[in-house]
């Protein structure tokens, strides 16, 4: 009995793995105040970067730095429409989303029925999601870097005239999430399902956002979130055979409870918790 | 130590800054005195790296600097404490006051040596506004400041606080660091500065050593006249009007902002309120348009007020002019539009666009409006012309009582002489106005009577003639005992 | 710039958006093998010139227009519903359920079109509950009840509601042949959908321009400050904006079942993705309803040129989102940078 329930427990880590390291990616960016909503598409990209590298033949390092840099690109693509034109950031985010998954799936189509012959283990992706979510609580809350990056979500023109670089810093933050996003879906295309196909990353990146929300941009908390949905989405494959309730049912049941979670969000008010000035763009003010 | 030179800067519409020297010394408190309006602000600002000079230079012992962004101005150890506290209100003292400072990656348990007088674990936002302030000042002397630009240092004080404020002060000169404090404020000046130079108008137009400056001297280097001018209003007419008892309004994170305020208009009276900012004068222009909650009593025309949204109220004749004109008119909309906010509704389930456009086209000429026409897009107009609109709309229509908050502020000449001229008809034609300001010659040309909100508390109303310029300063920074 | 000038201006800059959103496809289409040239000539013969092809565009017009009028207006009130895919499958469901299980009368048509609103409201309306009383984003709300529309209608043709005569696929029974709409001749163009889809357009745009809650609206989408101090209930507004938009969606659902498919099927073959797509449409549209007019064929075309695009050169549908991200991108910068250009003053 305990053995299953390990088991069942490795796996809802590892289907919770992808959304941390997403997440903890998007708590970075939105920390220093800047949202981006394309991590759906970023995870697309960076899965499809690490597994065309893989499949070539090329080491899992390799795989993996595609798969950061796929993300990072991305993210930065969003920076440059979002805080250097101005443009609406949710928007942006959004048409980013599409495009990435759009331009994988275009890309990837050759890739599309061969599996990796050497997926990579999950063990280091779910260790390093583990030291990131770490990582990123010690950097922001222990170090002075993490300090600018948190002033410069909660009040950009405190920050501003105290000397610091206001756009650069959030650049660096949402480079930073992108790159996350990248990994989380190398993690998938590398590890977990060792294969492309079009569409894997199955809204996981959106689930990532919502996540974010709901443990009040914390990132600690993120792994509790993420293994808490991890362990939905094992419930959803092992309650399937199961003839009572419609094997629909279980596929919905992630969003519904993302929806669930969101509203639970908005009743604690944890919308005071966010950043003070997330998603308002920043414009040194002129008279 | 510290000189500028002829800095002038423009804006459209009105020159900011009109050739101004200035010059620092260590070791000493300089204060910048001027009306608002005056440039002291926009001087500062050019100072700090905020803004460019369009003219001029500054010279840092001896030699000539450019200040182009606040980072600038902080490497030359140029710190400015703003009106308002510029600090990150969701963290803690020590937080903030390692934002500003170079040093290890890991943060520091003490990011400073000497004890301060404020708990470091706490949280900005549950300090007070003296509290701020003193981290902001103890953050740019950890900085090593040599320059210290204290912008209306005292305008949200409580009286003790100033006292604090000024003894720290004393000894922030004493260790050799030059202040520069704006102010509106003349006792303050002269109980605090060793040198005054007073701005009018964007015109430098006085500066005094201490010992040489009396007051009525600064008053009329700061007014431009001796006497006050004659208040231009027409006698009220009997009766009563607006009739307000024990006005309670909370403010928007639950503490008291106004306090038993009580007044009566009568019609066609003017009533002036005069305060620094913060008092309340925001959350009593409010409960009074509707726009939020209060308790106590308010009566227009005998009819309580309680309750009523902005267009029930507008419909029996009470209109408000906002005190920041982002909230009077949508920039994205039209001129029309714009004028039509108060009374989409009147013509049923249609909007009458064709009477829409006329209503505007005559408001447009009626008010002089400078916009090429009704379709012209309100972002596209003045800062002048925008208010111009939103009086347009709020005077026009059956018009009893007018709640009209800073209505000249950041116009430019032209339209305030305008709007003054428009406001005086209203009255003179019985309508009672209830107006805020803090620009003091509108409020003497204006009001039959005064009164002064003082952290919440209404002190008076008199009229006009009853209290001069000296006596409403100490009303309004809580000096006077009356 | 003289006054006319300047209000023609803004056309140009999204017109120029718009060609190179088209340059920059060009490009990912270079990278699948494609030339860019090829493909775009025959998205336009097929568009313009072939018939069938110009009934293809029609045929995604429809739901397009339906769609982006509604989502027109809820954009200018400040609800970004993302969700319309969702909330169309919902209206299918909706009209489905009538056409089945209520006996076919001469009301049958326009109650199916009814419910078909009902349920895409219905479906809209947890989002916008939360965006009105919990100050919840109604990005991820709306879009996370998507998938869930799905699934219920996967559900929905596979288990209660399955077909009687079903091989291999999954779908329901046929509708009566009374409740099918009638077509142009030799193509799947549901005429009638189509004339209510120009219709709510032009219906939406007056209640925009010409009505006390349009001018409301118009106001509390743009600043909700300045629709505070007038007493405008901002929650209200946002709140039928909404649900509005999710019936225009609904209604689109109908149409797709009564006018072509005369069952319900799996959700991919009820929406070739029009709830996504109708978010340009309105977002061309830039606040006029009317607007979608011309934009829902221009977007119809596209949707039309991926099928093109896949039966020709081999190019999986994915285009279309690659169309629609970029299209997104280019235009909301070219709406930033002339914004910033007008702040500078003239």
């Amino acid at each position: 009995m305990t053995q299953e329930l390990l088991a069942a427990a490795l796996r809802a880590l590892s289907l919770g793995a992808p959304l941390l390291i997403a997440a903890v990616g998007a708590i970075a960016n939105e920390r220093a105040g800047v949202v981006n909503l394309g991590i759906e598409g970023m995870m697309a990209l960076g899965a499809l970067a690490a597994f065309s590298v893989a499949v070539e033949g090329h080491s899992p390092a390799l795989a993996v730095a595609a798969a950061l840099g796929a993300g990072m690109l991305a993210a930065l693509l969003h920076a440059v429409v979002s805080l250097t034109v101005g443009a609406n950031s949710y928007v942006s985010g959004l048409a980013l989303a599409m495009l990435g998954s759009g331009v994988a799936g275009i890309l990837g189509r050759r890739y599309e029925g061969f599996p990796l012959l050497d997926p990579v283990a999950e063990e280091p992706f779910l260790v390093a999601a583990g030291a990131l979510a770490v990582g990123l609580w010690v950097f922001l809350r222990f170090t002075r870097p993490g300090l600018v990056l948190r002033s410069v979500g909660e009040s950009p023109a405190a920050a501003d005239a105290l000397g610091v670089h206001v756009t650069a810093v959030r650049y660096g933050a949402v480079a930073f999430g992108g790159a996350l996003a990248g990994l989380a879906g190398a993690f998938l295309s590398l590890s977990y399902r060792p294969a492309w196909t079009d569409g894997m990353t199955g809204g996981m990146g959106w689930i990532a956002v919502a996540l974010v929300i709901f443990v009040g941009w914390h990132p600690l908390r993120a792994v509790a979130g993420s293994t808490f949905f991890g362990l939905l989405y094992y419930l959803q494959f092992r309650l399937q055979d199961q003839g009572r309730i419609p094997v629909e049912a279980f596929g919905a049941m992630p969003y519904l409870l993302v929806v669930l979670a969101l509203a639970l969000s908005g009743l604690r008010k944890a919308r005071g918790s966010a950043p003070a000035a997330l998603g308002i763009p920043y414009r040194r003010g002129e008279r | 130590m510290l000189e500028l030179k002829g800095i002038t800067k423009r804006f459209p519409g009105v020159v900011a800054n009109d050739r101004v020297d200035l010059t620092l010394r260590a070791s000493e408190v300089h204060a910048l005195l001027g009306e608002n309006g005056a440039g002291k602000t926009t001087l500062m600002s050019i100072l700090y790296g905020l803004q460019r000079p369009d003219e001029g230079e500054i010279h840092l012992d001896g030699r000539p600097v450019r200040i182009h962004s606040p980072r600038e101005a902080l490497r030359l150890g140029l710190s400015l404490v703003p009106q308002h506290p510029l600090l990150v209100e969701r963290h803690t003292v020590a937080e903030n006051l390692i934002l500003g400072q170079r040093g290890s990656f890991f943060l520091p348990r003490r990011p400073h040596q000497q004890p301060l007088p404020v708990d470091p674990d706490a949280r900005v936002e549950d300090l007070s506004a003296g509290q701020k302030q003193q981290v902001e000042i103890a953050r740019a002397l950890l900085r090593g400041a040599r320059v210290l630009i204290l912008d209306e240092p005292t305008s949200v004080l409580a009286p003790p606080e100033v006292d604090q404020l000024f003894a720290h002060l004393a000894a922030i000169k004493a260790r050799g660091v030059a202040i520069v404090f704006i102010s509106h404020k003349l006792d303050e000046v002269l109980a605090l500065s060793d040198r005054i130079t007073v701005l009018r108008g964007g015109k430098k137009v006085g500066e005094r050593e201490r010992r040489d400056a009396t007051r009525d001297d600064l008053v009329r280097l700061m007014v431009g006249r001796d006497l006050l001018p004659p208040t231009a209003v027409s006698p009220p007419g009997p009766g009563v009007r607006l009739d307000v008892q024990g006005l309670e309004v909370d403010a928007d994170n639950g503490r008291r902002a106004v306090r038993g305020a009580s007044f009566t208009l009568a019609p066609g009276e003017v009533l002036g309120i005069a305060g620094v900012a913060g008092s309340g004068q925001r959350e009593l222009a409010e409960a009074l348009a509707g726009l939020r909650p209060f308790r106590g009593r308010a009566l227009l025309d005998g009819e309580s007020i309680a309750g009523c949204s902005p267009a029930a109220l507008f419909a029996r004749g009470l209109a408000h002019v906002p005190e920041d004109r982002a909230t009077g008119a949508v920039p994205a909309l039209n001129v029309a539009e714009a004028l039509a906010l108060r009374t989409y509704r009147s013509t049923g389930p249609r909007l009458d666009l064709s009477r829409m456009t006329s209503e505007a086209e005559r408001l447009i000429r009626e008010f002089r409006i400078a916009a090429p026409g009704p379709e012209t897009p309100v972002r596209l107009l003045s800062g002048g012309n925008v208010q111009r609109t939103i009086l347009a709309r709020e005077l026009s229509g059956s018009l009893r009582a007018l709640i009209a908050v800073h209505p000249t502020y950041g116009v430019d000449v032209g339209a305030t002489e305008q709007i003054h001229r428009l406001l005086v008809e209203r009255a003179a034609q019985g309508v009672s106005v209830v107006l805020v300001t803090e620009n003091i010659d509108e409020l003497y040309a204006l009001s039959h009577r005064v009164a002064v909100l003082f952290e919440g508390t209404l002190r008076g109303p008199w009229p006009s003639a009853e209290v001069n310029v000296e006596r409403l300063g100490r009303l309004m920074t809580g000096k006077d005992a009356a | 710039m003289s006054g006319d000038l300047r209000r023609l201006a803004p056309l140009g800059v999204y017109g120029a958006a718009i060609l190179v959103a088209f340059a920059l496809v060009g490009g990912v289409l270079a990278g699948f093998g494609a030339s860019p040239l090829e493909c775009y000539e025959a998205i336009l013969h097929a568009s313009f010139v072939d018939p069938q092809g110009r009934s293809e565009v029609l045929r995604r017009t429809i739901p397009l227009l339906l769609i982006g009028g509604g989502l027109t207006v809820a954009f200018r009130a400040g609800f970004l519903n993302i969700g319309a895919e969702g909330q169309l499958l919902l209206g299918a469901v909706g009209a489905a359920a009538v056409a089945l299980f209520l006996p076919a009368t001469p009301a049958s048509l326009p109650a199916m079109f009814l419910a078909g609103a009902i349920a895409g409201a219905l479906w809209a309306f947890p989002a916008a509950w939360l965006r009105t009383h919990l100050r919840v984003h109604e990005i991820l709300t709306t879009l996370m009840l998507t998938p869930v529309a799905e699934y219920l209608v996967v559900y929905l043709i596979n288990g209660p509601w399955r077909g009687e005569h079903v091989r291999g696929f999954s779908y329901t029974d046929a509708f009566p042949e009374r409740l099918q709409l009638p077509v142009l001749e030799g193509t799947l163009v549901h005429w009638p959908t189509l004339a209510l889809g120009a219709a709510l357009a032009a219906a939406l745009q007056v209640l925009l321009t010409h009505t006390p809650a349009g001018y409301e609206l118009r106001v509390a989408g743009s600043s909700p400050k300045v629709a505070r101090y007038a007493g405008i209930p901002i929650h209200r507004v946002v709140f039928l904006a909404g649900i509005l938009s999710g019936g225009a969606a609904g209604l689109a659902g109908a149409g797709e079942v009564a006018g072509i498919h005369h069952r319900l099927l799996e959700p991919a073959q009820v929406s070739l993705g029009y709830g996504y797509t109708a978010i340009i449409v309105a977002w061309l549209a830039r606040g006029r309803p009317l607007a979608v007019l011309l934009t829902a064929p221009l977007l119809g075309a596209i949707l039309a040129g991926g099928d093109t695009l896949k039966t020709g050169f081999n190019m999986p549908f994915r285009i279309i989102d690659v169309f629609s991200g970029t299209l997104l991108l280019c235009l909301i910068t070219a709406e930033a940078l002339w914004a910033r250009r007008e702040r500078r003053g003239p």
